[in-house]
């Protein structure tokens, strides 16, 4: 458990090491790209193994930092923040075996990369407010270069535009977190302070400042209708990115509207709690019926981790501790999920066929030509779909039951977006795997046949859908974590049922 | 025999059958096709055994299994077998097999095709027997995915098509009914059938729901009630069945019709008459005339229909609709003053009758149809065939036993389950019992109608030139149905005596919470 903290210091220095070795030997990139990310799950993993999910938020360091603000290096962790950290390592881990082909500057790809790696690790385990502040910032940079270096479509575009909406909702999020600071005079960052002084504020103030950090993280959930930057930049992100992105970094902004904004300010979700979840269930539906006419392959993905990440914020808007707890599950299944996705779209289908348009996947026979990603593809999309037996499902139960607990119409509401989940997938899985399925003999495959599945992604896929099987079948695992770190006195006053 | 997970291992042997084959790609077309046939027929064979040690004046579950799985959402690993579980895994051991052998000759990618077939085996089997939403749903929607599948990849002309309507048709059912349950668990904190029958039968279920106000008690009802009403498919919700069974591979059009239309049947029965005792009373006056509008409309589609599958299909929707009748009749009749159980305890007992019976013969039709199909290269038009009864007297022998089964003739099995659930329903609701006997008429009309034109007369279109006899492997196919068709005419008491306890403990115990 204490060596938690490593993971961030890991991600780090083999930034660094990568960036040093890939002047010389783009493998060597990789392996230390690898040989880290596994390293820092492999810790996390131990952490999970002797956790005991009966406390509150562990402190693995405390030392101050910036003593004449108050701010501490402060890391702690608990059942939430340790869901989010075994969902970071898979997902790093993964999106490099899928960046396995990368030719092009590897060692800087696998800096950047790592760098991103070691500011998500960094925000899950910050437990003070600037701390958190300061790896979330971390975290965004890295994407900008990224993308803008080794994207595709539209890459300028969407990388600018995602750094922009970003910068805009930390604005934010900053704005809130100076002004709780100065007004509540608890000369702390600590999030327990925070919360603390949260109760002297008057009603007006903390209706504004939830607003202003909500909204701001939000912005980074894909909350609707503040969402359009994720589409364009996942698109425009390369296959690791995108992975990443939909992966983890959205993860971020809703674990800061879950760790921060809805504990320290009540009164304000209280107030705006049916304007949250509105928003969510319209992201659900219309993230969904976009994806249902895109064309762009990549896109359909896109939107639908719009779809997806409104049920996470459905979780969390109807404050009590089933759906929340369904909204952190969520975020996990959706993480394995997207990440395998955007990894069959964008890797292995599209490096290899070099086209995305559904128009023109649809006159290959790519169920024959690339078997292992139609199969993958259909177990992904079957888990996206929110068939039981895969992650989804006992997540979205979850926000269901809660939501019907909070507001019932909420839940009848989503439940739609469940039906469109469907109709997207097998329409993109249609286009994409079957769209010549029957005028197969009449068509040849191309001159030259299709690379064939590498080890690494093989590895990469069977990774993650190992994941969103095993926690489907056994959601205990992880709701076991969750569930008592959402029951801690810390969530009390914001989600009801903190009694089992 | 205690100890064992005997239910279990009728849903996993199946499945387990389906990864054998996932994780060996170079098996042969033959070993494969063996190996399907023997993990499908593996589900009749326990079926046999569980007969001796299974206790026939019981009307509790047995060979439960129960373990702890999700505490954070109160599931368990819930697994019983009763009376209505048991016909319908023997019901799935004999038509399963039968399937598979229908498909012995399907040459294009076989082992996808068994492996998708088991799988869907093992989803249906574990629909019969799960006790807990949360596991029960798994199979629910798991069986979906075969079957689009099957549909999709092996069927005819507008298979994709089809394949799409019948797999959005059933998940907009599944999702109000996730939805309803979703409601069901934040009311009471359970998703076990038999606590929520326990429940409901108390009264404090409806008062539990009655919390959420509005209009959403009933909402949730209304969700589960069309979850299941699309799967059956209950009139008006039965658009998706007529080309999803038309366009299906003829095995599968068996396996479809055989048992997953009795998946939802199974859940009226398990489900929602437990649950919503109340409920299902109170809107069973319009239910009835849905029943029956599957009855009198299903029958008169089927005799407009030129495509012989399709006939069958739409002879689907009457037949299921009976036992959907009956149900709905006794619901109405539940809490009325001086009814004796005597009319309801015919119903219900004529319904799961009706269940097995309709399997039989519905998927015999179907792999009859399907002969033609494959004699006449691919035409099933019922204007395309005439006097095959002389060149194929076995085969027109046997498609006609099916035929006068399907019909309820006297002597055959299918004229008991009718029978039965007449008499119940003359009780219980006469006025329906009268409109429905218009669907038995109309069913003779269309069945002898179809019997004439291919069988009778001079041959013709495809029947014209070489139309050889069944084979030996399509007789085996046929064969079973058939001997089981004239076995429980004659001694229906060989199925009634398996459920007779329960179907009388629940006809005992009709009163509204």
């Amino acid at each position: 458990m204490n060596l938690l903290p490593w993971t961030i210091y890991l991600s780090f220095g083999g930034a660094a090491l990568a960036l040093a070795a890939g002047a010389r030997s783009a493998a060597a990139a990789r392996w230390i790209a690898l040989a880290t990310v596994a390293a820092a799950w492999g810790l996390v993993l131990a952490a999970a193994a002797g956790f005991m999910p009966a406390n509150g938020l562990q402190t693995l360091a405390d030392a101050a930092w910036v003593p004449s603000m108050g701010v501490r290096y402060h890391l702690a962790a608990d059942g939430i923040s340790l869901t989010l950290l075994v969902l970071t390592g898979l997902a790093a881990t993964a999106g490099v075996l899928f960046s396995w082909n990368i030719e092009e500057r590897t060692g800087e790809f696998f800096a950047f990369y790592l760098t991103l790696i070691g500011g998500v690790y960094g925000v899950f385990l910050s437990a003070d407010a600037f701390l958190f502040f300061v790896f979330y910032e971390i975290a965004i940079v890295p994407k900008y270069f990224l993308i803008a270096n080794w994207g595709s479509t539209n890459r300028e575009y969407g990388a600018m535009k995602l750094v922009l909406y970003s910068f805009a909702g930390s604005a934010l999020v900053l704005a809130g977190l100076l002004w709780a600071y100065a007004a509540g005079g608890a000369r702390s960052f600590e999030l327990q302070d925070l919360a603390a002084a949260a109760a002297h504020f008057t009603h007006g103030e903390q209706l504004g400042m939830f607003a202003l950090v909500f909204l701001g993280f939000a912005v980074l959930a894909g909350l609707f209708p503040f969402h359009t930057w994720a589409p364009t930049g996942h698109v425009a992100a390369p296959t690791a990115a995108s992975m990443l992105l939909a992966g983890v970094v959205m993860k971020l902004g809703a674990y800061g509207c879950l760790r921060v904004a809805m504990p320290l300010f009540p009164a304000g979700l209280a107030f705006w709690q049916p304007v949250i979840a509105w928003l969510a269930v319209a992201g659900i539906v219309y993230g969904g019926l976009v994806a249902l006419v895109q064309d762009d392959f990549k896109f359909v993905i896109g939107y639908s981790s719009v779809s997806h990440m409104g049920f996470v914020l459905l979780g969390l808007a109807a404050a009590n501790v089933r759906a929340a707890s369904g909204a952190v599950l969520q975020m996990f299944s959706h993480g394995v999920i997207a990440g395998l996705l955007f990894a069959v779209v964008g890797r292995i289908v599209y490096d290899r066929t070099h086209t995305r348009r559904l128009e023109e996947l649809s006159a290959l026979p790519l169920h024959r030509l690339l078997p292992f990603a139609a199969v993958t593809f259909v177990l992904a999309g079957l888990a996206s779909m929110g068939m039981p037996g895969f992650s989804g499902f006992p997540a979205e139960l979850a926000i269901l039951i809660g939501a019907w607990q909070t507001a019932p119409a909420w839940a009848a509401a989503a439940a739609l977006g469940v039906l469109i989940a469907a109709a997207f997938t097998l329409r993109v899985m249609q286009l994409a795997f079957f769209g010549s399925a029957r005028e197969v003999p009449a068509l040849e495959a191309p001159a030259t046949p299709l690379p064939a599945i590498t080890p690494a992604e093989k590895a990469g896929a069977i990774l993650l859908l190992a994941a969103t099987v095993v926690v489907g079948l056994k959601p205990d695992l992880l709701l076991n974590w969750i569930t008592p770190a959402l029951q801690s006195p810390f969530f009390q006053a914001v989600l009801k049922g903190g009694a089992p | 025999m205690s100890g064992v997970p005997w239910l279990s291992l009728i849903i996993f042997v199946p499945w387990a059958g389906a990864l054998l084959l996932a994780v060996r790609p170079r098996l042969g077309g033959r070993a494969v096709r063996l190996l399907a046939l023997l993990c499908s027929l593996s589900t009749l064979a326990f079926g046999l055994a569980l007969l001796g040690s299974f206790d026939r004046a019981a009307t509790g579950y047995q060979f439960v299994e129960d373990h702890a799985w999700i505490a954070a959402l109160n599931v368990h690993y819930h697994l019983g077998l009763d009376g209505l579980s048991l016909i319908l895994v023997l019901l799935t051991g004999l038509v399963a097999p039968s399937a598979l052998l229908a498909s012995w000759r399907q040459e294009r990618d076989p082992r996808l095709f068994q492996l998708l077939f088991l799988f869907l085996q093992g989803s249906a089997l574990g629909v019969f027997l799960a006790l807990d939403f949360f596991h029960w749903f798994i199979f629910w929607e798991l069986s979906l995915v075969p079957a689009f599948f099957l549909i999709k990849l092996w069927g005819g002309g507008a298979a994709t098509r089809a394949a799409y309507q019948f797999i959005i048709y059933t998940m907009a059912g599944s999702a109000c009914m996730l939805l309803a349950f979703a409601a069901i668990f934040a009311a009471t904190g359970t998703l076990d059938f038999t606590q929520l029958a326990g429940l409901a039968a108390s009264g404090a279920l409806g008062v539990k729901l009655a919390a959420l106000g509005g209009f959403w008690p009933e909402a949730v009802f209304l969700g589960v009630f069309l979850g299941l009403a699309v799967k059956v498919p209950l009139f008006p919700f039965h658009t998706w069945l007529p080309p999803a069974y038309a366009e299906a591979p003829t095995g599968v059009s068996m396996f479809l019709t055989g048992v997953m239309s009795k998946m939802g049947v199974y859940g009226f029965f398990r489900i929602l008459w437990p649950l919503f005792p109340a409920p299902l009373h109170a809107a069973s006056g319009g239910l009835l005339w849905l029943a029956l509008g599957g009855v009198v409309l299903g029958a008169f589609a089927a005799m407009r229909q030129s495509d012989l599958k399709r006939m069958v299909a739409y002879s689907s929707i009457n037949h299921v609709s009976y036992c959907l009748l009956a149900l709905f009749a006794v619901a109405a009749a539940t809490g009325r003053s001086g009814l004796t159980s005597e009319p309801a305890a015919a119903a219900l007992s004529g319904a799961l009758l009706q269940m097995f019976n309709h399997g039989l013969s519905a998927s015999a039709l179907f792999f009859c149809v399907g002969v033609l199909e494959s004699r006449g290269g691919g035409r099933r038009g019922l204007a395309e065939f005439g006097g095959v009864r002389s060149a194929a007297p076995v085969f027109a022998g046997l498609c006609g036993i099916a035929m006068f089964s399907s019909l309820g003739l006297p002597g055959l099995n299918g004229f008991v389950g009718e029978f039965l659930i007449f008499r119940g329903v003359f009780g219980l609701a006469p006025w329906a019992a009268a409109t429905g006997c218009l669907g038995l008429l109309v069913t003779a009309i269309f069945l002898l109608t179809f019997y004439q034109r291919v069988f009778h007369g001079p041959r013709a279109g495809a029947g014209a030139g070489e139309f050889c006899d069944l084979s030996g492997l399509e007789t085996a196919t046929l064969a079973p149905a058939i001997a089981l068709m004239f076995l429980l005419g004659v001694l229906p008491q060989l199925l009634i005596g398996l459920y007779n306890p329960l179907v009388t403990f629940w006809a005992g115990h009709l009163t509204l919470p």
